[in-house]
């Protein structure tokens, strides 16, 4: 089924939140004036964060952020895609688990009893996972956190009644039509810009600093190839192997990457 | 070659200011180079005491440092990531624009820009060939783009004669500098003690006039033209003949294309910093409230997915077709296109490749063989 409501209807909105820091509904909430655009074409019938509370009503497009982490996170997922036309996973932790899928390659209980003064109080899945990983998402909006010019393209292109676009291309493409310099060329540091999505406006070369891989591996990410440039760069294994075990540690391409990178290192 | 040096006149290191004032005067805006980010770039210049004097451009492949120059000149740098493309064809302009009316119906709006008088210090001769080569692309008699021709009729261009080649310079083997013959307004050449100043085009001349330098030296243009042609005896790489076609054309299943494969991030990097490559996508961004919508041009690559998209069906799907189609398209079917090949010998898709893809060995390892220097 193709992505697309019919462009006549004021759509019934919710947003979710999962396990997450939030990050990805201030995308909404940051919109400013078009955020009031945004309340006049859809009804945003759930969206904790902004105010509306009706978790459990039909709504023709689901927005969730945040990862399956819990339990109940695993009960609600299923709840929500039974009561939603069009299901939008957005950012990090929605689509690849997120940074607190870190833990996926420990021992969680270790953990949790290093951690917390009361582990006993602590409920938690042995891993976080994406969306995806538990129910059928139509769309996913990867980044950490994901951008308002994102979350608008999106709503426009439903509103539209056409299929959202996904941009796969790597970073570097937004950093060079921003005219910036190349800061791994110029400075030799590892930026991740190469096998990493586009979405985020080239952020970090726009500030002189490397990308560190925040919006998840890009189409046809050459991780060997950047991997093996680090290296000449003088990154240690473990330290190419951080590099792709970051935000989107979990994301198959990336986590694939790092466990290559490690096994040449044993 | 350099045949504008007769009527070259000399302009001493301490009235370099006379030149922004001149323009200046003639309503253009300045633009020059600066150092950002630890790389030479173009940015509004104000006075000639903000140029980046003593530095050279340390290159090679997948590298770029800037480093003292010891004879503290002014254009000793050989090139940075960019010089005249993103100011004639720019990365991101709105072409047209769609409006709904009262009664809502649909109303296309041209978008005209208004860019500025703008004149560029210190292009090589390396980026006027790449120019050219823009011209032919996007000004060809029948098919004029609008928007590219309105911002490069404002162009007034100060090219210098390349001194100090960087390591990943090429031109001589293009046959496309160091020392610019075509295509400048004014052309200088940075000697020990100022500049010898060639106007080029009426424009450059009327400038020229303003300045009312002495007429140059027999010696002074020896002098110069010694240092192009020592400029052009520095330079380390080549390619082997400006003529690739058959040689190329004829290596479509070398095992080199998977092998570049292994090492290209198919970033796309190249294709942004070669001056001559000119693809873009159009895109529609619609306004929030679903009354208008911008239609924009946007820099695109032959390494992006969605560049060898059609439909159904991607004719590109992996990075080795996507080198081959970029590598075969500058330098063997480009003739077809435009008569020449489409590398001008810049270097820069080789230093500001992050994976260090160097062209010239590339082409050495496919051709090996065939074409002869």
């Amino acid at each position: 089924m193709a992505v697309t409501l019919q462009p006549s209807i004021k759509p019934r909105v919710a947003v979710h939140k999962f396990s997450s820091c939030d990050g990805c509904q201030l995308a909404f909430l940051n919109l400013g004036e078009d955020l009031l655009a945004l309340a006049e074409r859809v009804e945003l019938v759930h969206f904790a964060e902004a105010g509306p509370l009706d978790p459990d009503t039909d709504v023709d497009v689901a927005f969730v952020e945040g990862s399956v982490s819990t339990p109940e996170d695993q009960t609600r997922i299923q709840h929500i895609r039974q009561h939603s036309r069009l299901l939008i996973a957005i950012g990090a932790c929605a689509t690849s688990g997120g940074i607190q899928a870190l833990r996926n390659g420990s021992n969680r209980a270790e953990w949790v009893a290093q951690i917390y003064s009361h582990p006993e109080a602590i409920d938690s899945l042995e891993r976080s996972t994406p969306i995806a990983n538990h129910v059928k998402v139509d769309f996913e909006l990867w980044g950490c956190p994901v951008s308002g010019p994102q979350i608008l393209a999106v709503v426009n292109a439903l509103l539209l009644g056409v299929a959202p676009h996904d941009n796969a291309d790597k970073v570097c493409t937004e950093c060079k039509r921003r005219n910036l310099t190349c800061v791994m060329v110029s400075h030799g540091v590892a930026c991740m810009g190469p096998v990493t999505r586009a979405g985020c406006g080239a952020l970090c070369p726009g500030l002189g600093r490397d990308c560190y891989g925040c919006y998840g591996p890009a189409e046809n990410a050459n991780t060997d190839a950047l991997a093996a440039q680090f290296s000449h760069l003088g990154l240690t294994p473990r330290a190419i192997a951080r590099r792709f075990q970051s935000i989107n540690s979990q994301a198959p391409v990336f986590l694939a990457a790092a466990d290559k990178v490690r096994a040449r290192d044993d | 070659m350099t045949s504008g040096f007769e009527h070259a006149g000399f302009l001493s290191v301490e009235h370099l200011n006379s030149l922004l004032a001149g323009l200046r005067a003639n309503a253009y805006q300045c633009l020059g180079p600066s150092v950002v980010n630890g790389a030479i770039v173009m940015r509004e210049l104000h006075t000639a005491d903000a140029l980046p004097r003593g530095l050279q451009a340390a290159q090679t492949a997948g590298q770029y440092r800037l480093t003292p120059d010891p004879e503290n000149r002014y254009f000793a740098w050989a090139n940075g990531p960019q010089a005249i493309k993103p100011q004639a064809f720019v990365p991101q302009e709105s072409l047209w624009r769609a409006e709904r009316d009262e009664s809502g119906v649909l109303q296309f709006v041209a978008v005209h820009p208004e860019p500025a008088r703008q004149a560029i210090i210190g292009v090589r001769a390396c980026d006027l060939a790449a120019l050219a080569l823009q011209d032919a692309h996007f000004l060809p008699d029948t098919r004029r783009d609008a928007h590219y021709a309105r911002r490069r009729e404002q162009l007034f261009l100060v090219a210098v004669q390349c001194a100090v080649p960087a390591a990943t310079c090429f031109c001589a083997s293009t046959g496309d500098g160091p020392t610019p013959t075509v295509g400048y307004d004014l052309m200088l050449v940075e000697l020990a003690d100022g500049f010898v100043v060639v106007p080029g085009s009426d424009k450059g001349e009327a400038v020229f006039r303003m300045l009312e330098l002495p007429a140059v030296t027999p010696q002074q243009i020896e002098a110069a033209r010694q240092q192009g042609l020592e400029a052009a005896a520095a330079q380390t790489r080549s390619l082997p003949s400006p003529d690739l076609r058959e040689a190329l054309m004829k290596q479509l299943e070398h095992p080199r294309w998977d092998e570049v494969a292994t090492r290209c991030l198919a970033c796309g990097n190249c294709t942004a910093v070669c001056p001559t490559c000119f693809c873009h996508a159009e895109t529609d961004t619609p306004v929030l409230d679903g009354r208008s919508s911008e239609h924009v041009r946007i820099w695109d690559s032959c390494f992006g997915e969605s560049h060898g998209h059609l439909h159904g069906f991607n004719v590109r799907p992996d990075i080795r077709s996507r080198y081959r189609q970029w590598l075969t398209h500058k330098l063997a079917t480009w003739h077809d296109q435009f008569g020449r090949s489409g590398c001008v010998g810049c270097g820069r898709c080789i230093a500001w490749c992050p994976a260090g893809i160097d062209l010239t060995e590339e082409v050495a390892a496919l051709t090996a063989g065939e074409a002869q220097p």
